[in-house]
């Protein structure tokens, strides 16, 4: 690849690969994430790779392997283009069928087309209820490009916004664009980004930073994952431009070691854009100098809050500092760095290229542009959604999640990860916005959208958090580390039967410590989901302490298995299954649980067939007494 | 020591790279050694006492030698809402050692991890490169006799 | 060498007139108000760790919590160290560090100051608060590095580095000296650190 030396080199390029390509098909799949090699897309990809060249159609088709497409639950997904006809769950035999009809004979495969609630088949990606009501700037591109190929990303205009920003704009017209954009930072904190680009800029010394955020240490959030891995590119474009408006000459990006394919894909994308001249010296002609180095985290989530990160990246323990001096102005070794989110950089190319008057038409007031969040847990379409800032809840959810799983029923919806909180079903038509977020007791955080049904325990979910929490607290200072232990204790103890009157606002006086007192954001708002699950779901902590009852049957302490003898139909499958012989029974006769025994593990409960439905969760009540030995069981009509 | 000392050589003695020679070195030998902690700290000129506290500061690092195969259960929380816990124990029962623990055989060690990103298959469990949503007792079985 | 910049700004009502880069523990000192400190020490970095030092400051219309030790004077800051708030802080603060040492006289003695009789919290007796002032001595004073912090959250503690200390420690012991919970001197002599080391760390994590 020859150097590009002026914006022109890059337009030359873009129509040359858009002339190449002119004439062929383009097939996606997406085999180059994580998800969807989880699903064996790569399986499909190498099938469809194979069919086409058996078929002779290699100068005809395009097969691009993409990164993420959202739609993860209906993994491996094939589109076709210019149609976007799109295929779900496609399986490496289906790929033979694929070639021969769509692509040869223009020819639709019908049963690999998404069925909607009412069984209606549909045929454009765009039209799937799931894809529809998003709004996908950032994310859609991710169907049209191979992050292995920079060409792809340049084909659709990828550097152009780079090249406007180098020859057309000084460093201040940039800044300007950013901030009259009101972009607020996507990794949690949501601070203007524009702002912090001009404390570093104004900020004394020479050598500046910039530097991405893609530690993604909140569990159950991988948005920032399948950018880096789909379009690493439009995180690099929107680097280079933030490091030409703030005047430096070097970046980090500093990934999760737990993502290696996004290491892999980032690394590759580098090298490509460093031969394009992208990266470098002189990058298109205009005397701007700029160049990257990845930096693999370690395993730590407190490292991923920004001074934390900054340490690290020094090769030090990754613990954070006092905020007192901002680290936009005395950063990674005492500089000035600017640190952003992944999303937050691949919002910036867009802002560039469209204008920020453009941006702000998109959103609220406060909140502008689009978010992508990660709707994960018990709902049906689980995957990664993208929709404008000011989509409630109950879009998200139901319209776009396609509901909760198994017909069962919402109960809460966490966001923001452990320094969030629960939503519940009452505020459904919140719309999600930084502020609306926070006024409610939670906030956007990163993304993460943890869906909660009738079946989870409100006080299992403040103590999951805690628990993970006194593990990735750095441990320095003693609010954090001494309160969030505390707390785990009692939260422990209420789940274990336990709980005493006062734990409730013994929980409260810890949390105003933590709040007040912590070193950093990760202990100042750790007390959030315990108390945001008091705060709407308080009546579940109080049965677990005054009641010792766990309505969703989550809190093992606190439940008893039972066979209810008028359901028993003495398959004796429990009986076999069960790990510890606590089951007593026979032909015929009536299966009982000796309760000393018992682990509370759940197999019969797991084993027991849903035709006969005999085994139950009991809490809160006495378990009944068992029949006496030998009674025989009532045989049901259902049993016949 | 000559493998510490390529891995040193190619980040040109740098102590800012510390994590991430030591990334590499976990990832080739499985562990930490006293005596690679010994080597580093010379030739980077860092104390031992701060290569210790990064060594048992990062999950990723393991002052004790791991097994051939690692299995890891999610415990985000979209696994943990979807019965991770529950997954852990089966796999506990299987593999017969605690999350954080090695097989007395060096073949398989266990942990539990925050979240691997794939949400839609969860409660998800990773053997090596392999992922796998909520496997039943018996498929657990089966993989983990298939390893060697 | 320039002039140091002064900086005016009130504790607890009374005008201090300090040097830029001070502390507002040190502005303090300068007008003998007293800010109380666990993990501070003159001769070290400041280290934010114990957060006993909170106070109150006041600037523009805008109010927060912030630890004496660390934050520098400014221009027209309005600092309060008593305020009943940071009080029930500090009071539960000392409440959390005696779950792990219950012993500790220093500790007591503090707590007592601030309200507490009765030990409210259960913890693993470590007798350390993790005020990181040995190892922050070892290394900054002596760079002898023979002591180290190790894990994360709840699971951190101090283990002395064998290696180092069963060379240099038995002529030195100057850490234990600064231990507010005396643990250093009371388990071990410098020469033996059994139930002290990484080894024992490692073993019963």
């Amino acid at each position: 690849m020859a150097q590009l030396k002026s914006s022109s080199d890059l337009v030359k390029v873009r129509k040359q690969v858009l002339s190449r390509r002119a004439k062929k098909r383009r097939i996606s799949v997406n085999a180059s994430g994580t998800c969807g090699l989880a699903y064996s897309s790569d399986k499909v990809c190498q099938a469809l790779a194979a069919e086409i060249e058996k078929q002779g159609l290699s100068d005809k088709v395009e097969l691009t392997a993409t990164g993420c497409l959202g739609f993860c639950e209906n993994s491996p997904i094939v589109i076709i283009f210019p149609e976007e006809i799109a295929y779900f769950q496609v399986k490496p035999s289906d790929v033979a069928e694929i070639v021969s009809e769509t692509l040869v004979n223009n020819r639709v495969v019908d049963r690999l087309l998404y069925k909607d609630a009412k069984g209606k088949k549909i045929v454009n990606a765009g039209d799937v209820p799931f894809y529809k009501n998003q709004s996908r700037i950032v994310f859609g591109n991710n169907r049209l490009i191979d992050p292995r190929e920079i060409d792809d990303y340049i084909a659709l205009g990828g550097y152009s916004a780079l090249a406007k920003a180098l020859g057309e704009m000084s460093p201040e017209d940039v800044m300007d664009e950013v901030k009259k954009s009101n972009v607020r930072g996507r990794g949690g904190g949501g601070f203007p980004a524009g702002a912090k680009w001009e404390t570093s800029r104004n900020a004394p010394g020479k050598i500046k930073y910039v530097i991405v955020n893609a530690d993604e240490g909140d569990p159950g959030a991988y948005m920032d994952r399948a950018v880096l891995e789909g379009n690493p590119h439009s995180v690099l474009e929107g680097l280079v431009i933030g490091a030409y408006a703030v005047g430096s000459h070097e970046g980090y990006i500093y990934v999760r070691q737990e993502y290696p394919l996004a290491v892999d894909n980032l690394t590759t994308a580098i090298e490509q854009a460093r031969e394009y001249g992208l990266l470098g010296k002189n990058i298109l002609g205009s005397k701007f100098n700029f160049d990257v180095t990845i930096h693999c985290g370690a395993g730590a989530f407190v490292s991923g809050e920004s001074s934390a990160l900054m340490t690290a990246i020094e090769g030090k323990v990754g613990e954070p500092r006092p905020k007192y001096i901002r680290t936009a102005v005395s950063g990674v070794r005492e500089r000035p760095s600017v640190l952003n989110n992944v999303e937050t950089w691949a919002n910036i190319p867009l802002i560039i290229e469209r204008g920020a008057k453009w941006f702000t038409k998109i959103g609220t007031e406060k909140s502008k542009g689009t978010k992508i969040f990660s709707l994960v847990g018990k709902v049906n379409n689980t995957g990664l959604v993208e929709v404008p800032m000011g989509t409630t809840l109950r879009t998200i959810i139901f319209d776009i999640g396609g509901g909760i799983r198994e017909g069962k029923r919402f109960k809460a919806v966490q966001t923001g990860g452990p320094s969030g909180g629960v939503i519940p079903e009452s505020m459904l038509d919140l719309p999600v916005d930084f502020d609306e977020l926070t006024k409610a007791g939670s906030m956007m955080g990163s993304g993460g959208m943890i869906v909660m049904d009738e079946d989870n325990c409100m006080v299992d979910v403040a103590r999951y958090f805690l628990d993970f929490l006194a593990d990735e607290s750095c441990g320095k200072c003693v609010p954090c580390r001494e309160g969030i232990r505390q707390m785990l204790f009692v939260l422990n103890r209420i789940c274990e039967g336990k709980g005493k009157k006062g734990d409730i606002d013994l929980l409260e006086e810890l949390s105003d410590v933590l709040s007040d007192a912590s070193l950093c954001a990760l202990g100042q708002t750790a007390a959030n989901p315990v108390l945001s699950t008091i705060r709407y779901f308080r009546d579940e902590y109080e049965a677990h302490i005054n009641e010792k009852r766990c309505s969703a049957g989550v809190c093992k302490d606190l439940l008893s298995y039972y066979i209810l003898p008028d359901k028993c139909q003495a398959c004796q499958i429990c009986l076999r299954e069960c790990p510890v012989d606590a089951i007593s029974g026979g032909k015929n006769l009536v299966h009982v649980i000796d309760q000393k025994k018992c682990t509370k593990c759940g197999t019969c409960i797991e084993v027991c067939p849903a035709r006969f439905s005999a085994v139950v969760k009991i809490s809160g009540e006495p378990v009944p007494k068992a029949p006496p030995q030998g009674t025989e069981v009532i045989r049901s009509k259902a049993a016949k | 020591m000559k493998q510490v000392d390529r891995i040193i050589d190619s980040y040109h003695n740098d102590k800012n790279a510390l994590i991430q020679i030591l990334l590499q070195i976990q990832k080739e030998n499985r562990w930490l050694s006293p005596a690679v902690i010994q080597r580093l700290s010379q030739k980077l000129g860092v104390p031992t006492n701060q290569i210790y506290n990064i060594a048992t500061f990062y999950k990723a690092f393991s002052l004790k030698p791991r097994g051939r195969h690692s299995v890891s259960v999610c415990l985000g929380t979209a696994c943990h809402v979807r019965g991770a816990p529950r997954l852990v124990d089966r796999v506990k029962e299987v593999l017969e050692v605690e999350p954080g623990e090695t097989t007395a055989d060096m073949k398989f060690s266990l942990e539990t991890v925050n979240c691997l990103g794939c949400c839609a298959l969860g409660p998800v469990m990773m053997v090596d490169d392999e992922y796998y949503g909520n496997p039943a007792p018996t498929e657990i079985k089966k993989l983990i006799e298939s390893c060697d | 060498m320039s002039k140091a910049k002064k900086v005016t700004l009130t504790i607890n009502g009374k005008d201090v007139t300090a040097t830029e880069g001070m502390t507002l523990v040190e502005a303090a000192k300068e007008v003998g108000i007293s800010i109380p400190t666990l993990c501070y020490h003159e001769k070290l970095a400041p280290y934010g760790a114990c957060r006993i030092c909170t106070v109150e400051i006041s600037r523009g219309g805008r109010t927060r919590l912030v630890t004496a030790c660390v934050y520098p004077v400014e221009e027209g800051l309005a600092v309060k160290t008593d305020t009943p708030e940071v009080k029930k802080i500090r009071k539960t603060i000392l409440e959390l560090m005696l779950a792990s040492a219950p012993t500790s006289k220093t500790i007591k003695e503090m707590a007592r100051e601030y309200g507490v009789s009765k030990a409210r919290f259960q913890a693993e007796k470590t007798n350390c608060i993790l005020c990181g002032l040995c190892v922050r001595y070892c290394h900054e004073v002596k760079g002898a590095n023979a002591i180290g912090f190790v894990g994360r959250g709840i699971k951190r503690r101090v283990v002395f580095i064998p290696e180092i200390a069963t060379t240099v420690c038995a002529s030195c012991r100057e850490c234990f000296s600064l231990c507010p919970t005396a643990k250093l001197s009371s388990e071990t002599d410098g020469v033996y650190f059994d139930g002290l080391t990484l080894d024992n760390y490692l073993d019963v994590r």
